[in-house]
């Protein structure tokens, strides 16, 4: 096992316990994070005379429509006013103090409160501004440079918000599937410190599995989700260091309801995709909820690798589907008693990914390679859903249409 | 187009008092309510049920408002208003006072202000504010008002070449006419240097920029000028007073008020200009915005506070004397008491009752009120002449 590098914690001064920034907004204020949850910037605008409020509200302060809708913008603007905050009320803030604010008047006519990236030049400053989640989850502006510098990321503010894995000490659950496999990688391209890696049963893994070892910070370790035992164990070894989790685990077959009799493939389906999520968060969410707080070598962020077939059952995948879904219902709840720690949850929501369980299905087909760097991408953007590819995205945007229309259509 | 409002004719005001301030209280915002009240039937020499109107002005008051403390302290008023609009609340009650007594709808009514301050209320109040500050500014490093206002602060000396000595000026001189004022929770002389000197806030607000929120009453009474000659009252007449909310939303940053849109009527009721004022309470919750009403109200051209300010001695007895008792800056910001401070201050400098420095032969007094910062500015202006 690697030994830790990091600096201890001195053991005679309590532990730092999590705090986060304010949670409270109202709710059509939420639209903010509801977009910036996946990536997204958006502003209500005004269907019926196309006015762009902020802060968001209930009705046109030009025309009065209560018709409006959130849309993406671009967020280019430019910086008027700036100040650093030294004395917050909020202890959160004040643990992290200061903070660089200002005020950005973007092209589309709103006056924004944003946090300054800082590298941001001096008012008058062209910026651009995305919205980001801070540590309770919640969707707040920052203002960017207008173009991107060096080191963009290393900045304090955009660490706060980013989950990212570098210098960090992370788990992938199973490193036997393609998916584990990359992400291990991916993870260690990143510059993570520590990637533990788990597999069950090591005579079934994929071809490379073994390779995995010749990465320096890489060390392989026994872990099978659908048995507490295991999991408990390495949590006891492990459970305390851990800042990101990675659940790769999963079962894949291609079953209808009907297709096959029996239950065994299905159980084995929830044993793996939604028993072993909740095994996993049992045994190594409590501490990594201990240990949210302790910056910079904090727990961050919780990944679970779902399928967009949680969203709509497809029915060629039909038992599968319901265990992703399960899996899914499940990491909302986790993301509920993750949020006063400040912990993420980012869930991925590929469409149907290259690999052998997915002989049959037609292009495109998201490589893992490919998904891994994307889920790495959206740790450091601090995301909280992805919809890595084209599939995903398509199914996501018809979802959110009109999810009995999606229905309707895989039904056909 | 001409206005067609009705002037404030034969509208007074009397019987100024104040509620200590303390900075930290264990009391209710009731009991500054209750002692206020007290001292104005005391001052007054009036039968408390002589008083048939009420405004209250209190934003440490919840769950009640007016009509709670009505029936707390006994009153049965035929004219009620529940006036909270942070800074701007003493200029708002002041006009719905004068207008109930002026068609008859009270005889005498009470305006009070008064808010408790404990050692976590300023956070929460920051905190919950409003729906705008809580979705769109709380959740950017909890600053509340002093990073609201340094950004306004920052975007004026950036457009107009002010500097921190121009906004030092102003809490020297005010520092100096609290001197006379044993009401003021500051107590000490402030030296320019110690003002430069003073802890950054919120870039470029330093310490001495912010008010020191405590707790307090201040109160008055508006009626019309025959009862107060039939009560034997010294009194004050009102002889404009204008309000402004929302102005300029278009602005992409605030550096003027509604002041602007209404200077000309203000001035038009009173029949004076601002060269016939012979002191301003302004409302000073940060220097910067002492400026924006200088120039808002037509003593000198945006941007020209500075050079204006820096060309007249501010203090008490000085050319153009400023917040005579201190101002908040040096008294305390005792909530929406703050918006009242200005007022009763004026009753008192022009009847001849100050308890600190009096202004020499003060005759017209202009009082200006600024308030709710909703999101990124202040949306509540309000201004009122007064004279001897």
């Amino acid at each position: 096992m690697t030994m830790d590098q990091r600096p201890h914690r001195n053991p005679a001064l309590p532990p730092r316990r999590p705090t986060t920034p304010p949670i409270l907004r109202s709710r059509f204020a939420l639209g903010l994070t509801a977009a910036a949850a996946s990536g997204r910037f958006a502003l209500q605008e005004c269907l019926d005379c196309g006015a762009i409020q902020y802060p968001p509200r209930e009705a046109c302060h030009c025309c009065l429509s209560d018709r409006l809708e959130w849309r993406p913008r671009d967020g280019a603007g430019t910086l008027l006013a700036v100040t650093c905050v030294r004395k917050p009320y909020e202890t959160y803030f004040r643990e992290r103090a200061p903070w660089r604010t200002g005020i950005v008047r973007l092209d589309c006519g709103v006056s924004v409160v944003a946090y300054l990236h800082g590298r941001c030049a001096e008012p008058p400053a062209r910026v651009r501004v995305r919205a980001c989640l801070d540590r309770a989850g919640r969707a707040v502006l920052a203002a960017l440079p207008d173009k991107d510098v060096t080191d963009m990321t290393d900045d304090p503010l955009m660490r706060e918000f980013s989950n990212s894995p570098k210098g960090r000490h992370v788990l992938v659950t199973d490193g036997t599937s393609e998916i584990g496999q990359a992400m291990a990688i991916a993870a260690a391209e990143a510059g993570a410190e520590t990637v533990w890696v788990g597999a069950s049963e090591r005579w079934k893994a994929a071809p490379g599995f073994e390779a995995l070892s010749t990465i320096p910070q890489v060390t392989l370790l026994p872990l099978d989700v659908t048995d507490t035992q295991s999991v408990d164990t390495l949590a006891g070894q492990i459970g305390g260091k851990v800042d990101i989790l990675f659940n790769t685990a999963e079962f894949h077959r291609t079953h209808s309801a009907l297709s096959r009799r029996g239950v065994e493939t299905a159980r084995v389906e929830m044993e793996v995709n939604y028993f072993g999520l909740l095994r996993l968060a049992q045994a190594f969410g409590p501490a990594m909820s201990a240990r949210a707080a302790e910056v910079p070598t904090n727990a961050v962020a919780w990944v679970n690798v779902l399928s967009v077939f949680a969203l709509a059952n497809y029915p060629s995948q039909g038992t599968f589907s319901a265990s992703k879904a399960a899996a899914l219902s499940l990491a909302q709840c986790l993301r509920a008693e993750f949020r006063p720690a400040g912990l993420r949850v980012l869930n991925v929501f590929p469409g149907p990914v290259d690999e052998a369980w997915n002989q049959t299905e037609l292009p495109p087909k998201i490589a893992p390679r490919r998904l891994a760097a994307d889920v790495v991408r959206a740790l450091e953007d601090g995301l909280e859903d992805l919809f890595p590819d084209p599939v995903a995205r398509d199914w996501y945007e018809r979802w959110r249409a009109d999810p009995k229309v999606l229905e309707l259509e895989l039904t056909a | 187009m001409t206005p067609r409002r009705l002037g404030y004719d034969g509208v007074v005001l009397a019987a100024p008092v104040t509620v200590p301030y303390e900075r930290f209280s264990t009391r209710s915002a009731h009991w500054f309510l209750g002692r206020a009240m007290r001292a104005l039937v005391e001052s007054s020499g009036l039968e408390k049920q002589a008083i048939d109107g009420l405004c209250v002005t209190s934003m440490s008051l919840a769950p009640d408002t007016a009509i709670g403390m009505v029936e707390h302290l006994g009153f049965q008023p035929r004219w009620l208003d529940n006036v909270t609009f942070g800074g701007a609340s003493g200029m708002i009650a002041l006009r719905r006072a004068a207008r109930a007594v002026q068609v008859g709808d009270a005889e005498i009514v009470a305006c009070v202000a008064g808010d408790t301050n404990q050692t976590d209320s300023f956070r929460r109040g920051t905190a919950a504010f409003s729906q705008f500050g809580q979705d769109a500014v709380y959740p950017y490093g909890s600053g509340g008002p002093n990073a609201s206002v340094a950004l306004l602060t920052d975007n004026y000396m950036r457009t107009y070449g002010a500097e921190l000595a121009d906004f030092g000026r102003i809490c020297v001189a005010q520092r100096a006419n609290a001197l006379g004022n044993p009401q003021a929770l500051f107590s000490k002389p402030l030296t320019l240097e110690q003002y430069l000197k003073s802890p950054l806030i919120a870039d470029p607000i330093r310490l001495y920029d912010c008010v020191m929120p405590c707790a307090g009453a201040e109160a008055f009474l508006v009626m019309r000028e025959e009862t107060a000659r039939a009560e034997g009252l010294p009194f004050a007449r009102l002889v404009g007073a204008i309000e402004r909310h929302n102005a300029f939303p278009d602005d992409p940053v605030q550096d003027r008020g509604g002041w602007i849109v209404d200077r000309e009527e203000l001035f038009a009721q009173a029949g004076v200009t601002p060269e016939a004022v012979d002191f301003v309470q302004a409302y000073d919750d940060y220097p910067v915005i002492v400026f924006l009403q200088i120039e808002d109200l037509g003593f000198c051209g945006k941007g020209e506070a500075k050079d204006f300010l820096a060309g007249h001695d501010l203090t008490t007895t000085g050319s153009f004397p400023i917040n005579t008792s201190g101002g908040q800056l040096s008294v305390g910001q005792a909530g929406g008491a703050g918006g009242f401070l200005g007022i009763v201050e004026s009753i008192r400098q022009l009847t001849g009752q100050t308890v600190g420095t009096p202004v020499p032969d003060a005759k017209i007094g202009l009082v200006s009120g600024f308030g709710m910062i909703n999101y990124d500015r202040g949306l509540s202006t309000g201004a009122a002449l007064l004279a001897a």
